[in-house]
């Protein structure tokens, strides 16, 4: 099982640097939100190794929260996109 | 051992997901294809993770609080999708070249005639406001 941390530890890890070089390089605010809520993801994915390496439950409430601030940071943010060019 | 298997497997699907997710952030081309990358981790990937917890605590009491929490996740991201992608489309954040269908955009130009088509009329009940709602 140790083994299977390093390793899923490794591609969370690669995945989270390539969303955030698209969060940093996204030519629009658009892209952003997306590679942030990707990250988002990831740090969830993290939280559940977390519980599962060390036994416990204590994280749900967190992944939960999770998903409540992605949910309203990407739709505040794309409602008020505009047209700005 | 069996059990280990299995649990090891979910989390690596799930990992792989979120991997997934950065190269198709990082590869595509435009905000719409990199939209349907971003989706992956947050349903199949959290569903694959949310599995192996449930595999690895073998406890029926636990079920509930995942199928709540994946649930969640399901109805949020669809609504959150359908924000970026909308405003994306109104901010002209795509590649034209690239699609090979656009049924909005027939819709759009209809409801563009209907609002140039009378400016006086007055009954009208929806002909100008479906332009502003869409």
């Amino acid at each position: 099982m140790t083994v299977v941390a390093y390793v899923m530890g490794g591609i969370l890890s690669v995945a989270a640097a390539l969303a955030l070089y698209r969060a940093v390089r996204g030519p629009s605010i658009l892209d952003r939100v997306l590679a942030l809520d990707v990250v988002l993801a990831i740090i969830g994915a993290a939280l559940v190794l977390n519980m599962v390496v060390n036994r416990h439950l204590d994280n749900l409430i967190l992944l939960v929260t999770i998903s409540l601030i992605g949910f309203i940071g990407s739709v505040t943010v794309a409602r008020f996109v505009t047209d700005r060019k | 051992m069996v059990h280990d298997v299995v649990v090891s497997a979910l989390l690596i699907g799930g990992a792989l997901m979120s991997l997934a997710a950065g190269i198709g952030l990082v590869r595509f081309p435009d905000l719409l294809s990199r939209m349907h990358a971003a989706t992956k981790p947050q349903v199949l990937g959290l569903l694959l993770l949310l599995l192996a917890l449930a595999v690895d605590n073998r406890s029926w009491i636990l079920v509930p609080v995942l199928v709540l929490c994946w649930v969640f996740q399901l109805l949020t991201s669809p609504v959150s999708a359908h924000m970026v992608g909308r405003a994306g489309y109104r901010t002209r954040h795509l590649r034209r070249d690239l699609l090979t269908l656009d049924e909005l955009d027939d819709v759009v130009a209809r409801a563009a005639d209907g609002d140039h088509g009378g400016p006086g009329r007055t009954d009208a009940p929806d002909g100008g406001a479906g332009g502003d709602r869409t």
